[in-house]
């Protein structure tokens, strides 16, 4: 029983962790020296490091969106604009309302703090409209996805607050002589402080059980409600950490493009890792994998010279051709077609990928 | 008698509607009275402004009583209004060419789509969400800079004014008639034709059955994947229409352009009495949805001191306090039974 599990396991991960490879087969084909990494005054440089630096804001986000995924089988897509507004509110208070400052007018503990309470709430919010009212998790994420930067706007009121303090941009930067970057060490910190929350209590069981089946959790004594509602709170809390690590990065508060299109990412990271959209059992080091897959395809395409406006479009593509693969009718289609097959697996992802291209 | 009390319930919500903006409405003409709010042709402009709008509203409204959504109608605007104005400008395609492809754009989008949706059982969000990122990248990978409209006879449809037998008089008592765009005419025509389709065609009904209730619209002979990509081909001309008649509007293209459209046609539907769950909704009702979104926008506008950020906020503000208001309409229904 125990071996079945364990190469259930293997299995789920087999599939995210091949589409890294082979992205990271192609970066090695168009950008010789890939992997090298220099030291260059005391700092760790390279094409590598830079993906996994860049990529720790996707890694905290994707972390929120499995958890809201597997709990309410939708997705939140106003982590963005909540990356927006936490930023918003962190660098409105450290500057008491300058556009421009050199040092902070107020503490920066409760900037922080207040930063990720306002995440938080607009975490609950969102969590109060699909947990308690029952509405579809993207309609109801829609609003701040809409609203979202308008409110940062609003605090900000309608500039980009910057914060010329060299303390602020340790999150974003370096932490004192530290050869590796900030960000690193805060996604793996949030990853590691989930996965004990989710391992060492029985939330992650809670999640995954009200995932597949909500009214049964309901029957067996879950308050499935309240688990929804959590997990779009932990959700709001992560997108605002990602906020503040964007924010840090370039120390102001852009509200029109601090996570810009992130959401769209960390869904495309979400199902990368093999976690099936509609809900139910998830795999969080998945999501992670997807994160740096997604990064490493970003920095493929912009060293193919591709422009930032046009990302989306590839992307989009992709996405397609994930949930093609992953519906059950598609599935069952293939199935019928060619009987169960070792060579199964190939087969699809070919005939997928040519009907990404027709989209 | 179930049917009659979900109708009972969207009745409510439209009643709502209508009262909201005409509330509205008149609290714009007496605040601004003296920025001519009460004027007919500040009324004739709300339609002017939103006709693109009110199109692309009337296929989402079809999408979401089949339970479905479309986001990706925004995109598809910004991508029809740069296509258009591409072809026009830089590779001399005549204004009629312009209308063949911004039609087919949304015809491709639709089917595309609905396929995905109807025949993969692909959640309709997703396949939106990537439809919307497709289109925002198509549209800067056709440029990234603006590009304005010149073309004669665009420019000719897009300036002929239609004059109407109202109007008001000019301060040394000369007639100004008031006076509307063809895209006017053009975005009224579709709303009595959806109303009639969703009204009295099999396809119509078939669309409020799908939304009630897939497994009895499916039992009672119904082919549901047909209609669901039906009303999703539908919804992508409507989107493709749309957009070409909010290129009439704005004669340009750029790639910012129609940024968050899609919110507000689902708004527009939501606020008009379409019940997000499916099912339930009025093409009707969409129109008093327009209306009191352009009436919100040119009470800002008007306003002058408020950035143009708060439409949004209110707009969404004002989805917010519909959605829960249909959701408290459903469960208290829930509890009478």
């Amino acid at each position: 029983m125990k071996k079945k599990l364990k190469r259930l396991t293997e299995m789920n991960l087999f599939m995210p962790v091949i589409c890294l490879l082979a992205v990271l087969l192609i970066n090695v084909i168009t950008t010789p020296g890939f992997f090298r990494i220099t030291m260059n005054q005391g700092v760790l440089y390279g094409y590598i490091i830079d993906v996994i630096n860049r990529a720790s804001e996707l890694v905290v986000l994707a972390v929120g969106m499995t958890l809201v995924t597997a709990a309410s089988g939708g997705q939140d897509i106003s982590v963005g604009a909540v990356m927006a507004v936490s930023a918003a509110i962190c660098c409105q208070i450290l500057s008491g309302g300058e556009a421009s400052v050199t040092s902070y007018q107020n503490s920066m503990i409760l900037a922080v703090i207040a930063a990720l309470a306002g995440a938080a709430l607009c975490g609950a919010f969102n969590g109060f409209l699909v947990a308690k009212l029952n509405i579809q998790p993207m309609v109801a994420t829609l609003i701040l996805f809409t609203a979202g930067r308008g409110i940062a706007q609003l605090i900000t009121k309608g500039q980009i607050t910057y914060v010329r303090v060299d303390s602020y941009k340790t999150l974003g930067g370096y932490l004192g002589k530290s050869p590796v970057p900030t960000p690193i060490f805060a996604a793996a910190l949030v990853l590691l402080v989930v996965w004990l929350i989710l391992h060492k209590t029985s939330l992650g069981l809670y999640i995954e059980s009200v995932g597949v089946n909500s009214t049964a959790s309901h029957l067996v004594g879950l308050n499935s409600t309240m688990i929804k509602f959590l997990t779009y709170v932990i959700c709001g809390l992560l997108a605002g950490v990602a906020g503040l690590i964007a924010s840090s990065r370039i120390y102001s508060a852009d509200a029109n493009n601090i996570g810009l299109n992130l959401e769209m990412d960390a869904i495309l990271a979400v199902a990368l890792g093999g976690n099936v959209l509609g809900g139910g059992k998830f795999s969080l080091m998945g999501s992670v994998i997807g994160a740096y897959t997604i990064q490493s395809l970003t920095t493929t395409l912009y060293a193919m010279n591709v422009s930032a406006d046009q990302l989306p479009v590839y992307k989009a593509i992709v996405v397609i051709v994930i949930v093609t693969l992953q519906s059950p009718v598609f599935r069952k289609k293939m199935k019928t077609l060619r009987g169960k097959g070792g060579g199964m697996r190939k087969s699809k992802e070919r005939a997928a990928v040519k009907g990404g291209n027709q989209v | 008698m179930k049917k009659r009390k979900s109708l009972n319930a969207s009745t409510y919500i439209l009643i709502i509607t209508i009262l909201l903006f005409f509330v509205m409405y008149a609290a714009g003409m007496i605040a601004f009275k003296d920025k001519g709010f009460a004027k007919p042709q500040m009324f004739l402009n709300l339609f002017i402004s939103n006709a693109g709008l009110l199109v692309i509203a009337m296929g989402e409204t079809i999408v979401m009583i089949t339970g479905g959504i479309d986001i990706s109608v925004g995109s598809v605007t910004a991508l029809v209004c740069m296509t258009a104005a591409n072809q026009m400008q830089n590779h001399g395609a005549s204004a009629w060419m312009a209308v063949v492809i911004s039609l087919a754009i949304g015809l491709a989008f639709g089917l595309v789509q609905g396929y995905l949706v109807a025949y993969l059982d692909i959640q309709p969000f997703i396949v939106t969400l990537a439809g919307m990122f497709f289109g925002r990248g198509m549209t800067s990978v056709i440029s990234t800079d603006m590009i304005s409209i010149k073309n004669e006879q665009f420019l000719s449809w897009a300036n002929h004014k239609i004059y109407l037998p109202i109007g008001t008089y000019s301060k040394r008592g000369k007639f100004l008639p008031a006076y509307i765009y063809p895209t006017v005419v053009i975005a009224l025509i579709v709303l009595v034709l959806i109303i009639l389709i969703m009204k009295y065609t099999k396809f119509g009904r078939s669309v409020y059955a799908i939304g009630g209730n897939v497994s009895s619209a499916m039992m009672m002979g119904l082919n549901v994947r047909k209609t669901k990509l039906k009303a999703y081909v539908l919804d992508g001309f409507l989107a493709g229409l749309g957009g070409f008649l909010f290129a009439l509007n704005s004669c340009s293209g750029f790639v910012e352009q129609a940024k968050g459209f899609e919110m507000d046609a689902i708004s527009s539907s939501v606020i008009g009495g379409t019940l997000l769950s499916g099912g339930v909704g009025l093409p009707f009702g969409t129109l008093f949805g327009v209306l009191i979104k352009g009436t919100i926008s040119s009470l800002i506008t008007t306003q002058g001191t408020l950035s143009s950020w708060w439409v949004r906020i209110t707009l969404s503000a004002l989805l917010c306090f519909f959605i829960v208001l249909q959701a408290i309409l459903i469960s208290m229904k829930k509890k009478k039974k």
